[in-house]
């Protein structure tokens, strides 16, 4: 797990950018990605827009920060409770060993502490059906890798604010 | 003054040359993009993770493919995991013969595989050189201009 913040203003002309970096709100965003290079890049994205950033490198890890591993207990210690306040999206990943991105989504969405968070599914493969179905499940978006700092904005905009 | 102006027209001609043969692709020029005075080493850092990443990849497959009996989801989660890195980096071949080598997973194609991992080797191979010269020739003309400022 890996937090970073960035240290300065995006230089983004559009309106929802401006009125951000001048209140100084720093979104937090979990991005999920079992790829060191893509994580890096998502990382880089989010921060270039203003963003506090978490990455995680599995379903489990991400789950464990927002203290929803164990599934009866969702009321853990005060770290992962105060992990899970400051999260206002959470980015992961469709294709990971273990625990889809999928999987991942349908916790999340399942959960009563963190179904709120808009949570956005990436994927390398355009496949409708898997699309689809994210979406179903409470997706926000599904949008292609690798992402660009066009996508990244527009997600601020929309579900940040 | 004359030095720089050369280093700086042969850095330009070397990358023009870099994209017209379809080594690197706009999502090299996305990662260049991103690069600020916060972290003004961003594109050789995520490059330096791909080239080791790569490195782990390719074991692996050589690996996998050595084996008796070939478990062939596992070469094509490999194979998916090198497509992805070098699709974000932009290094367009190597992706390009990630997707052929997908396609003789899918079929179980043991030979088809083997020819692929052989292409996939070669091509990052020649990335890596690319991307290493690339990056000696910037630093070449970044510190003749420091020197010698004509930007």
């Amino acid at each position: 797990m890996e937090t970073s913040s960035s240290s300065s203003s995006s230089s983004s002309s559009s309106s929802c950018m401006k009125w951000s970096c001048e209140n100084g709100y720093q979104p937090h965003v979990l991005a999920v990605d079992d790829n060191l290079v893509d994580r890096k890049l998502v990382e880089k994205l989010l921060k270039n827009s203003s963003c506090k950033v978490t990455t995680a490198e599995n379903g489990a890890s991400a789950l464990e920060f927002l203290g929803l591993l164990d599934e009866h207990n969702q009321h853990t210690n005060f770290e992962e409770c105060s992990n899970r306040s400051k999260v206002n999206m959470i980015i992961t990943d469709y294709c990971m060993p273990g625990m889809s991105g999928y999987e991942l989504l349908k916790k999340i969405k399942r959960s009563s502490m963190m179904k709120e968070v808009p949570v956005v599914v990436v994927s390398s493969e355009n496949v409708p059906t898997r699309i689809n179905k994210c979406l179903e499940e409470g997706a926000e978006m599904f949008m292609l890798k690798p992402l660009k700092q066009s996508d990244v904005v527009k997600l601020k905009c929309h579900f940040m604010n | 003054m004359e030095d720089v102006i050369h280093l700086q027209t042969q850095l330009l001609h070397y990358k023009v040359s870099l994209f017209k043969e379809g080594y690197l692709n706009d999502q090299f020029k996305e990662l260049e993009s991103l690069e600020d005075e916060s972290n003004p080493k961003f594109v050789e850092e995520v490059v330096a993770i791909f080239f080791e990443d790569s490195h782990r990849l390719i074991n692996e497959l050589t690996k996998a493919l050595e084996q008796k009996c070939i478990d062939f989801k596992k070469v094509d989660a490999y194979v998916h995991q090198l497509k992805g890195s070098s699709s974000s980096i932009g290094a367009n071949k190597v992706q390009m013969a990630c997707i052929a080598f997908r396609n003789y997973c899918h079929d179980m194609n043991i030979q088809g595989c083997l020819k692929c991992l052989q292409h996939v080797k070669e091509e990052f191979a020649l990335v890596k050189n690319k991307l290493e010269t690339l990056f000696k020739v910037e630093k070449e003309f970044l510190d003749a201009n420091a020197s010698n400022p004509i930007i």
